[in-house]
């Protein structure tokens, strides 16, 4: 198995926060791979790392092998990254489709003169992303929302939104922060039901999860912090049977023994 | 008025057909020579409030500067016609090409900053340029401006009348408005709006913020430049108390007036403020505290503009939530 993502104990720290220590990781093609642990425990520190808006205090990020650590997350989109995040960060007075076509910006590149000009690159570029959007729409089942404006969308389909516009840009990891939030029982079991056939049909996906149960039934590999630091990692049979982790998550005083 | 919208869609072309006819025909219907200077005034400003809606309306960046690309490109066109006698359609695209430059060297600071930092540095930029025209007096003759400006001439034909020039500018301001339609509508054009509805996920999505700032400044600057070309041989003599800060603040208040983000917004300012400015002719300076009350009341009562939708982001969420609340509705109906 070709490895796609690899953290090389990476460290992020906020003046005397250590927000992020010290976290190696390796997510290979055809992982989902989960990360979970307590509030405050540093996951989404370590996502805004993998995807360029935070630069490692110490450490490096790899991509198929290639030190990504301090490029920009334009850069990083670029060389096939895409990331969702925590509080959805729709173009909200925009169509749900317009959201889905700039997720192919990078995938055109009609220039200033092709759209004044109505050039042929203008014609294709615009004809690609059209059915391109359009497609991802249909693969996360929300083409009858096309016209709609995104901010006017229930939480849950937004988040779909979010991930058709990561998907549009082809990416080869997907990035989900916590995916599952704000949604009923329903929806999560829709979104774990779209998660594992995106998987099978070959995508590769690390995400950020507090639903233990749902990370548990979608994952294949899950890595669990706890303030700032890795504290176990693999299967999920053997991440749920750590004594570190149902310390974290239940505690280790009278309540957590049961 | 639902249908209203639909008969104006469907007979779009036709309309345009009709306002092209009408406005093509207006200033012959025996106007005095003055009515055709606000004429032209008007038109000139859709250009100018229309370039700078490409900053403020599009990429949602506050430019207060834009006094001052419309001044780079006046005297570039002073200059060049007077001094080196180059012909005026040459001109008009250097003037262009001269005000992007600057329009680039304003926007480099600034790329990174937003909202009130970026607006001074813009003003600060433009009261710069004033004060340069104002100052290098071997250039730019001082405060003693720039006096007669060849009128443009096509072969024996020439532009010598505000009657002409009307045509000039109308024809600028059509090309302006038909040339942005179709960037606003390109990949460009959508990345600039991502920029102004969400920077961090345009960013995430692989779009250099910081270029498509950079030629959304430049474009804009580069017809406020033409607008100053055309500007400067029509009224033949420019010096440097034109391009005050106070004009550019006039711009502005036709971009915010109008409806920020669309195209038409800027030209229906244009029309409103230039329009106001003579009928509040009477009351002399007063007028300017009326703009300062219509525009305070504008944002107040409808801040995505006259012709703003209400869905757009500059309605500050209002015209939103109304849609939103109605949608959920809908919604909890159907379930």
């Amino acid at each position: 198995m070709s490895e796609i993502l690899r953290t090389d104990c990476v460290s992020r720290y906020f003046g005397g926060l250590k927000a992020v220590n010290n976290v190696s990781m390796t997510v290979n093609a055809g992982d989902i791979f989960g990360i979970i642990g307590p509030n405050g425990a540093g996951k989404t520190t370590f996502f805004n790392v993998c995807s360029g808006i935070y630069r490692p205090t110490e450490g490096k990020v790899f991509l198929c092998g290639k030190d990504i650590s301090n490029l920009r997350p334009d850069r990083i989109s670029r060389v096939g990254i895409a990331r969702t995040f925590q509080s959805t960060q729709l173009f909200q007075y925009m169509s749900v489709l317009e959201n889905v076509k700039i997720g192919c910006h990078m995938a055109t590149k009609s220039r200033l003169y092709d759209a004044v000009l109505h050039t042929k690159t203008y014609r294709q570029d615009e004809e690609f992303a059209t059915e391109k959007a359009l497609e991802m729409l249909k693969y996360v089942g929300l083409s009858e929302y096309a016209g709609v404006m995104a901010g006017n969308l229930s939480y849950g389909i937004q988040r779909r939104v979010e991930i058709a516009r990561s998907l549009a840009t082809d990416p080869k990891i997907l990035l989900l922060d916590e995916p599952a939030a704000g949604m009923n029982r329903l929806e999560t079991d829709a979104l774990q039901d779209f998660l594992k056939q995106l998987n099978a049909s070959g995508q590769t996906i690390l995400l950020i999860e507090h639903d233990m149960k749902f990370v548990m039934n979608s994952c294949n590999q899950i890595m669990v912090l706890n303030f700032g630091e890795k504290i176990c990692a693999g299967p999920p049979n053997v991440v749920s049977n750590d004594p570190q982790v149902q310390a974290a998550y239940f505690g280790s005083g009278k309540i957590g023994r049961r | 008025m639902k249908n209203l919208k639909e008969l104006s869609t469907k007979y779009r072309g036709y309309l345009l057909l009709v306002l092209l006819a009408l406005l093509v025909a207006a200033p012959l219907l025996g106007f005095k020579n003055s009515t055709i200077r606000i004429f032209c005034r008007i038109l000139m400003c859709c250009t100018l409030a229309g370039s700078l809606n490409i900053i403020n309306g599009y990429s949602g960046q506050m430019s207060l500067g834009h006094a001052g690309f419309f001044c780079v490109g006046a005297y570039t066109a002073a200059i060049l016609s007077t001094r080196f006698g180059v012909s005026f359609w040459l001109v008009l695209p250097l003037a262009g090409i001269f005000a992007a430059i600057v329009g680039m060297i304003v926007a480099i600071p600034t790329l990174r900053m937003k909202g009130i930092y970026l607006s001074i540095i813009t003003l600060g930029a433009s009261e710069v340029i004033r004060i340069i025209a104002l100052n290098w007096q071997s250039l730019t003759g001082g405060s003693f401006g720039i006096k007669d400006i060849p009128r443009p001439a096509f072969f024996a034909f020439t532009f010598d009348s505000p009657l002409k020039f009307y045509y000039i500018f109308l024809a600028l301001a059509i090309v302006f408005l038909f040339v942005s339609g179709r960037v606003i509508h390109s990949r460009i054009g959508r990345s600039w709006i991502s920029i102004r509805e969400n920077e961090l996920a345009a960013k995430s999505l692989g779009i250099r913020t910081s270029s498509a700032k950079l030629v959304n400044f430049m474009y804009s600057a580069f017809w406020a430049g033409i607008c100053g070309a055309v500007y400067a041989p029509y009224v033949q003599y420019i010096d440097s108390a034109v391009f005050s800060l106070d004009e550019g603040f006039n711009i502005l208040s036709m971009v915010i007036i109008g409806g920020q983000g669309t195209l038409v917004g800027p030209v229906i300012g244009a029309v409103v403020v230039n329009g106001l400015t003579e009928v509040l002719r009477p009351i002399g300076e007063w007028r300017f505290v009326m703009y300062g009350v219509l525009i305070i009341a504008m944002m107040w009562v409808r801040p995505q503009g006259l012709a703003g939708a209400s869905d757009s982001v500059l309605a500050g969420g209002r015209g939103w939530k109304m849609k939103k609340g109605k949608i959920s509705s809908l919604m909890g109906g159907s379930k």
